[in-house]
Parts: structure tokens; sequence; C-alpha cells
């Protein structure tokens, strides 16, 4: 690399990690904000469900039917099943979200009922008493009712899986982290490329380099290099915030527990694809922010750009894998998301990852030259 | 005399906004801000670029110090021109004007290393020149200090510095002195004057006629972007004082009006 780049690179870095605070929060705030965010909800939704498996349901039966007694009585350790009548008192006293009964009333002759067959004109009507509001007495409905729904079908169904939780879980990476990951580069690079380019012309100091014998391409290289470099460290500070806190998130105590393992090439790949990416999007951002006046025409600008990235990082989720379509690893951020999603859902080729990391190379140094045209116009770096 | 500038018919035309329309008073589309201009410049010499305010000579400046391009004509700096030899002319010219900033973040210290770096100075030649310049200017008393803390004075002071980390051949000024304050007003003209006597050839711009009659050797009247007068200041004065001949000239420019 050109010596007059490497000094912008490192005069950019300086600038970078300098500021403690922009620092912070480009790099540090990210990862330890998902991380506490995530962690907290995964922790939450985990204390939710366990404090409702773990607390005792009364379920107070009228006219226990003598066939349903077994199945209710070996339901759940956790649960007293007691066989009695109640009151409408005593469903009053269920509003109150603290009492966990659970009441269910029978009619006198259910099982004869049942038994003879249903006549459409006489239904057995079954009624259960409960307070969904109250985690543990939730629980106990959802099995009963489970209980019952099966008990009234003349038929049986066996649901028989035969997916591996490996390649379930695979589906689901694939279909979440693509655009997870995306989103944070992008909100990186939107972090510091505005105020890198958009910035130093409303300061007035990119016309205190433009008079320096540097040539504009070194410039428009170092810049974006530069951007890049930081970029990506606010995307890696944001995915060991994920991977820290994905097994407090699915409440599995270890992410592996659902497919999460990859092989070094993917990881090595999933590296190549995420650098491609970041010199895509700090290439883009840094040309809006050329034509912007402004840090804050710059933000306006970049906006519109960063909704149809998000969008594109949706796609996944409605469809069923990575393309097969060469063409498609030509379109710049997109072929990003597809290889990933290739990669999460262990379906990784070889050819497309050529493709995208040998287009995106292309266009940053399309973006190069285009930025490299910019810093010589007039218009554009002088505008007010 | 060696010729160290050359200008050949240099012009700059820009297109005028409705707003820039209004204040012009004008309905012309387009303004001519530097009409044909050509002059030379001589090493060893100061050389006054005099005119009001929007009479073109920051544009000049500008077009010499490759920020902009000329529409036509070009201008020659030790043999390199503006228009096909950019970057080379960058590496021989040390450029002031106000519109140039320092990054706030930074410190004297590590601006100086990095424009010395993309000027391509020696490491050895850097320091002893960072030393010499420091000492002169001040500016080693706060060589530490972010720029976003210096006074005025201070950066001011410290974006002359910076201009020359590469001690150029032409040092092109665009109003010296504008903002400055007294004292550091008087430390700029006598360092202009002690460049000129080392042989260097400078270009400045002013409105200032006191300071065209002591600094300038030669000076050029700049009028609605027209060079109206151009030679020894003995010869353009005719016997009168600066602030007189540029007024005699400029009421025949402007038909009376002043």
């Amino acid at each position: 690399m050109k010596s007059n780049t490497l000094t912008i690179i490192k005069k950019e870095f300086a600038r970078f990690f300098g500021d403690r605070q922009l620092l912070f929060t480009t790099v540090i705030m990210p990862g330890l904000l998902i991380y506490i965010i995530y962690s907290l909800m995964g922790t939450g939704i985990q204390s939710m469900i366990t404090k409702g498996s773990q607390e005792m349901v009364t379920m107070r039966v009228e006219n226990m039917p003598q066939s349903l007694a077994p199945v209710f009585h070996s339901l759940d350790s956790n649960l007293i099943v007691t066989e009695q009548s109640f009151t409408d008192e005593d469903i009053k006293q269920l509003e109150d979200k603290e009492v966990n009964d659970l009441l269910i009333r029978f009619p006198e002759n259910f099982d004869e009922v049942i038994a003879t067959g249903t006549p459409s004109d006489n239904v057995p009507a079954v009624e259960i008493y409960y307070n969904s509001t109250n985690n543990a007495c939730s629980r106990v409905h959802r099995v009963v009712s489970s209980v019952l729904n099966n008990y009234a079908r003349p038929y049986t169904v066996s649901e028989l899986d035969q997916a591996s939780s490996d390649s379930i879980g695979a589906m689901i990476w694939s279909k979440i982290l693509p655009m997870l990951i995306i989103m944070m580069l992008f909100s990186g690079v939107m972090a510091i490329a505005p105020s890198s380019i958009a910035g130093e012309k409303e300061r007035g100091t990119i016309a205190t380099l433009l008079v320096t014998p540097m040539r504009r391409n070194e410039l428009a290289l170092g810049k974006i290099v530069s951007l890049s470099g930081i970029a990506l460290l606010s995307g890696i500070s944001s995915f060991i915030g994920i991977a820290l806190s994905l097994p407090k998130m699915v409440g599995m105590g270890d992410a592996a527990d659902l497919g999460f393992h990859y092989t070094t090439s993917d990881y090595f790949v999933l590296l190549l694809v995420i650098f491609a990416s970041v010199l895509i999007m700090a290439s883009a951002v840094s040309l809006l922010s050329a034509l912007a006046k402004d840090v804050k025409n710059a933000g306006t600008m970049v906006t519109p750009f960063m909704l149809v990235v998000m969008l594109a990082g949706l796609l996944p989720m409605f469809q069923d894998g990575a393309s097969t379509s060469l063409l498609i690893y030509l379109i710049p951020f997109y072929n990003s998301i597809e290889v990933m999603t290739a990669v999460f859902a262990h379906e990784m080729q070889w050819m497309p990852v050529v493709v995208t990391l040998a287009s995106d190379v292309v266009y940053t140094g399309i973006a190069v030259w285009v930025l490299t045209r910019m810093f010589n116009s007039e218009k554009i770096m002088f505008s007010r | 005399m060696e010729e160290i500038l050359k200008t050949e018919g240099l012009t700059k035309t820009f297109n005028l906004s409705r707003k820039q329309q209004k204040i012009e008073r004008t309905t012309a589309k387009r303004k001519v801000a530097v009409d044909n201009l050509t002059f030379s410049a001589y090493r060893g010499e100061i050389f006054g670029l005099l005119g009001p305010n929007g009479a073109g000579k920051t544009t000049t400046l500008r077009m010499l110090s490759t920020l902009i391009r000329p529409d036509s004509g070009d201008a020659w700096l030790n043999g390199c021109s503006v228009v096909s030899q950019p970057e080379e002319v960058r590496g021989k010219i040390g450029f002031l004007t106000s519109e140039l900033k320092l990054e706030d973040f930074f410190t004297p210290n590590y601006l100086f290393d990095f424009f010395s770096m993309l000027h391509g100075v020696e490491e050895a030649e850097k320091e002893k020149r960072k030393k010499e310049m420091f000492d002169r200017f001040g500016i080693d008393k706060f060589a530490e200090v972010k720029v976003a803390n210096l006074s005025t004075g201070m950066k001011q002071k410290l974006s002359l510095v910076i201009s020359l980390v590469h001690n150029p051949e032409i040092i092109i000024f665009d109003e010296p002195t504008n903002g400055l304050d007294v004292l550091t007003a008087r430390t700029v003209t006598d360092y202009l004057q002690e460049l000129r006597d080392e042989g260097k050839t400078i270009i400045l711009s002013t409105h200032i006629f006191s300071l065209v009659e002591r600094l300038c050797d030669r000076v050029g009247i700049i009028i609605d972007g027209r060079l109206v007068a151009c030679g020894n200041l003995e010869d353009v004065c005719d016997g009168m004082t600066i602030e007189d001949r540029f007024f005699e000239m400029y009421k025949e420019m402007k038909g009376g009006e002043e």
C-alpha cells in the first residue's frame, strides 16, 4: 500500500483510538449493550419459565371422569389433583393471580356420553377456570387442554419430526444471523463514516489535506480502508456480545446444543465475507458522505440506504436456503447475506464465495475511483 | 531574475445560484471570477495581489494551489503546470488561507509529523525543522495541547507553521494577517520578509494598502477579475500612494462610482 494511504489510515486510527468517548460508543458499547440486554432478556424469560414450572398448582376437578383420573394424577409432579366440587365464590378467587388453582367441571355423565359416541345435539361441555396471568396455572392449563383435545378425538396423530436438532438449529441461525451481522456492521460504519468525510468538509480540514502533494486516490483508499477497519472492530464487538449472550438467550446452557458448530473453513469464509461487506458498506457510505454538505446531511442521505440494506438482511427469513444462481452473488450486500446464509445452513459452496469476494473487491475499486473523482471535484468538495 | 511563477490567460467562471444572483443584483447565470489573468513572480520577491472583496484574489490563489481548476489558461510554478501536474505543484508550494483548518482533536506535534509525512519530509529534517519553527512561533510551549484548546492566535500560528512543514520554494498566503492580533501579525510579516531574503517567492493577496507598501516588491491590482496594473510598486504607484493609485484605477474601471 502506498505510504500516503498508510499515513491517512494511521491518522484515522489515531483519531479514533485517541477519542475514548468515540472508542467506547463505537467498539465497546455495542458488544456490552447487546450482551447485557440479551442476557437480561434470556434470564428474565428463563426465570419466568422456571418459576412457573416449579410452583405447586392445585387442580380441583368436579365430577372427575373415571377414564381421566389416572391421566390427571400422573400429569405433573408439581400438580395436586383433588376431586371436589367448587362454587362461584371459588371461581371468583381465581381473579387473584397469586392463587395457584385451576378448576375443572365435567358433566356428570361424561364417560357414558363419550363411550356411546358424541351426539351432535348433546355435546358434553367441560368448563376450565384459571388465571392466564399466573404462569403456573397457564402451564397446567396448556397440559390439561392438550389431554382433553386428544381424548375427544376419534383418532390420534403422531408427529414424528425426523430433522436433527443440529439441522434445525442451522436453519434458524441461517435465517437470523446474517441480518444481525449486517445490521451490526452497518451501525459500525454509520457511527464513523459520516463524520470522517462530511465532517472533514464541514470543519474545513479536508481542504488542508487536498493542498498536500498526496494523490486523491491515496486519500480515498486510506479513508475507505481505515473506516472499514474501525467498522469491523465495531462489528466484532457486537458479534462477541451476541456469542456470549446466546446461551442465556436461548436458555440451553450451550449454543452448540442448537447446532452452532461450524468448521474452521466456515469461520474463515465468514470472516472474509464480513470484511468484504464492511468494505462495500464503508465505500457506499463514504461516497454519500462525500456528497453531503455536512454530517447532518450525510446522516439523512444514508438513512434510505440503510433501510435497503436492512431489508436485504431480512430476505433469508422468507426463502429456503441460499440461492444457487451465481448472478445473485454479483449484487453487492445481498451477495454477502446469501453467503452467510449458506455458511450458517451448512450449505457453503466455494464458487459463490469466490464470486462474492471478487465482485466486492471490484466494487470497492470502483468506489475508490469515484471517491477520487469526488475529491477532485471542487463543486462537491467546496459547495456550501 | 528567475521566473518562478507564471500565469497565462487564467480564467475561472462560476455558476450563480438564485441567492447569489440576488446578492450580486444580476440576472446573469454565470460570473467571471477571474478573467484572462497573466502575470509572473520571480525568485526572492513578495508579489502582492491587491483588490477589493470579490475581485477574484482568492479564486486566483485557489487555482494556483490546485484546489480548483481554471476553465482556461494555465499557471506554472517552478515549471509545473497547475492543470496537468497538480501533485507536483502542491509539493512545491505552501498555501495558507482561512479556509484551511486543522483537526481540533490533534496536537501541534502530531499535526506537524502528519503533514511532514504527507509532504515526504525526511525524519531528521522534520525534527530539525519542527524545533526551529516551534521555537520561532512559540508553539513548543503548547506542542502537546489539542488544537481545540488553543486560542485563535495560536491556531493561526500553527496553521502557518503547518503550511510550511516542507520548506516550500513558493509560499501562497491569502490575506495573511486577517484576524490576527497585532503581535502575531507582526511576527508573520517579519517572517515573510525573512523568507523573501532567503530566496523564497511569496504570493499574497490582501486589501490592506499599508501591508502592500510595507512588504511587497511588486504588486498586481485586480478589479472585477481583471488585472488592471502589474509591476514594481514604484511603477504602479506612479508617484502616488498605493491607496490613491488604487482608487484612481477603481474609478476608471467603474466609471466614477466608488
